[in-house]
């Protein structure tokens, strides 16, 4: 359903005194999304998870450039066609109460969001109702003011927002960051049952115990560029393929607790070859030539001259 | 609506007030008891001629000159707010009763000016944020840029020139025609006199808040919950009206509030051109005639009329912002 | 099936337009003020006396601005008294600019009840008319250049306290001035090299957009009749005396004059906007 090729984004910056720089935030991005698959894109902060969900929003800042492809149910995805299905065929869940209009409330808000999707004004405000009571928010919910919500309410409030449009594509960008865990679990278990419903996910998040609750398939991200796709159970069977992958999962507590060394580089001077390559043990002068390109091993894509089959 | 909140606000306020008037008091008082200016003379004026020096010392023993400031200040302040605030020498009528009749004449145009200035402000300063870096934005903040640091006087001036001297559409000058008795003044010869001085006040005054709402908007139409709606696929109109407006409203309010001080100065020298009979116009005359209580009552009463703006104003933030309004009431 | 073209590269000359804009914007401006303030010296008295021969012209080329009712050309007249404004503007503005900073750092840096007071001292400041204040202050001191110029310079340092006080306590509450405290380090290092970066540029566009201000309004209270007296031809004065004349359709005794002190304010306005482009990064990206 969702196809996207080398997508690149560019910003160009003003630095201090009127000097220009030229920020590379996503390089060679690919990923592919099926109707009823749960994908998550699992990265570092600063890795450019949430510019991933702006460009197939068409809500990109306006010195962003874009480049390469992004194909939704078959056609290009032109800034033009990505206006009219924002909202409709395409929705966002977004990371906050702070994307909220704080002095409106949130029952007419979502309304809202029925009547963009050309629901008359009643019929909005009866499914909004629905839609609260299927997250089970208590009846006063549509008159209260986002700052009002508690975490777990505002988590139910941004996930019906997508849940009003009949979207196909539900992106959900960084649901779970300070919440407690059963509220985590919760906002997880939302999104599973989107995916169910036959709607396609993409659920963008740095925690990676999280993704893997839920996903189908993860899609790992480095400096901007998608170095794995594996499918969930590969991690538990061990069946990575990218380095980074797998010094990620082996530092997580549970496993060796093992952290990697040094950082992801900065995107105003990314390296000619591979952007891990200076932290990577399998480095060779290969791989410091050139990017590498993404292959197909083991019933999974990675992005490395190494990996093997 | 609960009473207590509502008597806490306005004790708090009517006491700010009292602060206030009592700074603007004393700091007045310093400076007309530090300058060269003669008290008595200012009191007595022209007749300082004809009065033998003797009886210049007893009219200065009798308002208390040869005591030390701090008495006679206080001595002032009992006079005040007893409500004797003494005689115009210009006008020969007591102070508030000058002020009363001047203010009159001048809040119509005030009036016009600040409605006029509030919408239109409001409109152009929301279409040029809107539509910003094209070439209505540019346009409009040429014109906004360009009037925002025009002397007032001098676009008065040029209005005056265009309108009432090459094509003669307004008169030239003052609230009635001239040789007619205030009493036979029509309605229409009213507002005719009245027409030219109002919508220079205005021009000035849409400038401004040209300016600042179409900031405003731009900070607003770069917020989150901006991003979101768009996201939703709200269109650009439809944010202003169902998100931009709303957060405009409270900046804007205040704005438009604070612009009554503005205003209050630019309707001296407005009505100096037009030789409008206004305030504003008697603040000059005050000041160049050593009127000291007129000007002394005026600039008490703007004081008094800039506070009531700005706590107009203030009244605005609870209606309009949920979050002040309840507060720390969670769900 | 691309959506766009690979990305253009960024051109030298667009990334340097910019800034050389900005740079032209202001030696532009400083230059065309610096020659209203000095062409008194350049030009002489010439023009400022009376020739009757040639009452009342309308502008021409030899005389851009015209004439006036005693034959004197009105440019000369008109950048006499414009260069005075400026100069009396821009001493007014200086010490107002002084009292500012001063009062500004004060409340910033030693908090407590000095702040409360200066702040209080600002409020009532701000609870009267600007013009209203200025007139009762002129009036106070007698009037006269003498008045003008202190009425212009107490009551026009409110504004830039406000923001140098903000911008203090701003930096003062910054993480890292707290740990240079911790480090032993002592206020006035801190002053010097903490504060002072940060407070310069706001200091020097709060300065450049001061000056506009107090012109304008020594312009009014000349123009009203308060200050300066009519023999000395400030442009308040200048503008004030058109109006007699203005009925008899002699327009460019006024709007000529005005069109200057419009040209020199807007002047200062644009100096002081690129000088912010230039110190200040956060107003524009892309």
């Amino acid at each position: 359903m969702l196809t996207i090729s080398n997508l690149g984004i560019r910003f160009t910056q003003y630095d201090q005194g009127l000097h220009r720089k030229q920020l590379t935030v996503i390089t060679d991005l690919d990923l592919t999304v099926q109707p009823g698959e749960l994908v998550a894109v699992v990265g570092a902060s600063g890795s450019g998870k949430s510019l991933l969900a702006h460009a197939l929003l068409g809500i990109l800042p306006e010195n962003a450039q874009l480049s390469g492809t992004m194909a939704f149910q078959g056609e290009p995805l032109t800034q033009k066609r990505c206006e009219a299905l924002r909202g409709k065929a395409i929705a966002l869940i977004p990371q906050s109460v702070g994307y909220l209009d704080p002095l409106m409330t949130v029952g007419r808000q979502v309304q809202r969001v029925g009547q963009l999707n050309g629901l008359p004004s009643r019929a909005a405000k009866t499914l909004t109702a629905r839609t609260f009571a299927r997250y089970e928010l208590p009846a006063h919910t549509p008159k209260r003011y986002p700052f009002q919500l508690s975490g777990g309410m505002a988590r139910r409030v941004l996930v019906s927002t997508a849940v009003m449009t009949q979207a196909q594509l539900v992106i959900a960008d960084e649901p779970t960051p300070g919440l407690h865990p059963d509220v985590v679990t919760e906002t997880l278990n939302h999104l599973r049952e989107l995916a169910q419903e036959g709607r396609g996910v993409i659920l963008i998040t740095h925690d990676i115990e999280a993704a893997l609750q839920v996903a189908d398939r993860v899609a790992v991200f480095y400096a901007g560029t998608t170095v794995e796709i594996a499918n969930a159970q590969d991690f538990t069977t061990g069946n990575l393929r990218h380095p980074y992958t797998q010094a990620l999962w082996r530092s997580l507590p549970q496993n060796d607790f093992v952290p990697v060394s040094g950082n992801q580089p900065s995107p105003d001077q990314l390296p000619v070859g591979c952007l891990y390559g200076d932290r990577c043990a399998w480095s060779t002068a290969e791989c410091k030539q050139a990017r590498p390109e993404l292959r197909f091993v083991r019933q999974g894509w990675v992005r490395c001259i190494h990996a093997e089959g | 609506m609960q009473l207590r909140p509502i008597v806490t606000f306005t004790a708090q306020k009517l006491l700010r007030l009292g602060l206030l008037l009592l700074a603007v008091a004393i700091f007045t008082f310093v400076l007309l008891s530090l300058s060269p200016i003669d008290p008595v003379q200012a009191y007595i004026g022209a007749d300082m001629m004809r009065i033998s020096p003797e009886q210049q010392q007893l009219i200065a023993e009798r308002w208390g000159l040869d005591q030390p400031m701090a008495v006679r200040f206080w001595d002032w302040l009992g006079q005040l707010l007893q409500g004797n605030w003494g005689t115009s020498m210009v006008f020969n009528q007591p102070v508030g009763e000058v002020i009363a009749k001047r203010f009159w004449v001048s809040v119509q145009m005030l009036a016009i000016a600040w409605l006029l200035s509030g919408v239109l402000g409001l409109g152009l300063g929301i279409l040029s944020g809107a539509l910003a870096g094209s070439w209505i934005d540019r346009v409009i903040r040429l014109y906004a840029y360009t009037l925002a640091s025009s002397p007032t006087f001098w676009a008065a001036l040029l209005l005056l020139i265009v309108f009432s001297v090459s094509l003669r559409v307004t008169p030239i000058c003052c609230a009635a025609p001239p040789g007619v008795l205030a009493g036979d003044v029509t309605i229409w010869q009213h507002l005719h006199h009245l027409l030219l001085p109002a919508i220079t006040l205005s021009i000035i005054g849409i400038a401004n808040i040209t300016l600042h709402t179409r900031q405003k908007l731009i900070d607003v139409l770069h917020s989150d919950y901006i991003l979101f709606a768009r996201a939703q696929g709200e269109p650009l109109w439809g944010l202003i009206r169902h998100h931009g407006f709303r957060n405009l409203i409270l900046p804007a309010l205040t704005l438009q509030f604070a612009s009554l001080s503005e205003l209050f100065g630019g309707s001296v020298l407005v009505e100096q051109v037009f030789a409008y009979p206004g305030l504003g116009e008697a603040t000059v005359q005050a000041a160049l005639r050593s009127d000291i209580p007129l000007l002394v009552g005026i600039v008490f009463f703007s004081a008094l009329f800039v506070y009531t703006g700005n706590t107009i104003a203030d009244l605005a933030y609870p209606i309009v912002d949920p979050r002040i309004r309840l507060g720390g009431s969670q769900s | 099936m691309t959506i766009t073209v690979p990305f253009d590269p960024v051109s030298r000359s667009l990334r340097n337009n910019r800034r050389q804009q900005t740079l032209w914007g202001i030696a532009l401006c400083t230059l065309f003020l610096l020659a209203v303030i000095f062409s008194t010296w350049v030009i002489g008295d010439g023009g400022l006396g009376p020739v009757l021969s040639q009452r009342n012209q309308p502008p021409s080329i030899a005389h851009p601005f015209g004439t006036d009712w005693l034959g004197r050309d009105m440019l000369s007249r008109s950048l006499h008294g414009m260069s005075l404004s400026l100069r009396i503007g821009l001493l007014a503005a200086g010490i107002s600019a002084l009292i500012g900073t001063g009062l500004g750092l004060a409340a910033g840096t030693l908090g407590g009840w000095v702040d409360a007071v200066i702040t209080w001292i600002i409020d009532v400041f701000f609870s009267l008319p600007h013009l209203v204040l200025l007139i009762l202050i002129a009036f106070a001191v007698g009037g006269g250049t003498r008045g003008v110029i202190i009425a212009v310079a107490l009551t026009h340092w409110t504004s830039l306290a406000r923001v140098i006080r903000a911008e203090v306590l701003q930096v003062n509450s910054a993480d890292y001035v707290k740990i240079s405290r911790r480090f032993g380090r002592l206020p006035l290092w801190i002053a010097r090299h903490h504060m002072v970066p940060h407070i310069i540029p706001q200091l020097i566009v709060g300065l450049i957009l001061l000056f506009p201000h107090a012109i304008l309004h020594e312009a009014a209270l000349s123009f009203i009749g308060i200050g300066l007296s009519p023999h000395i031809p400030a442009i308040g004065i200048i503008l004030a005396e058109s109006m007699r004349h203005l009925s008899t359709g002699y327009w460019w005794l006024g709007v000529m004059p005005g069109l200057l002190l419009l040209l020199s304010v807007k002047s200062f306005d644009w100096l002081g906007e690129n000088m912010r482009a230039l110190l200040d990064p956060k107003t524009s990206q892309g």
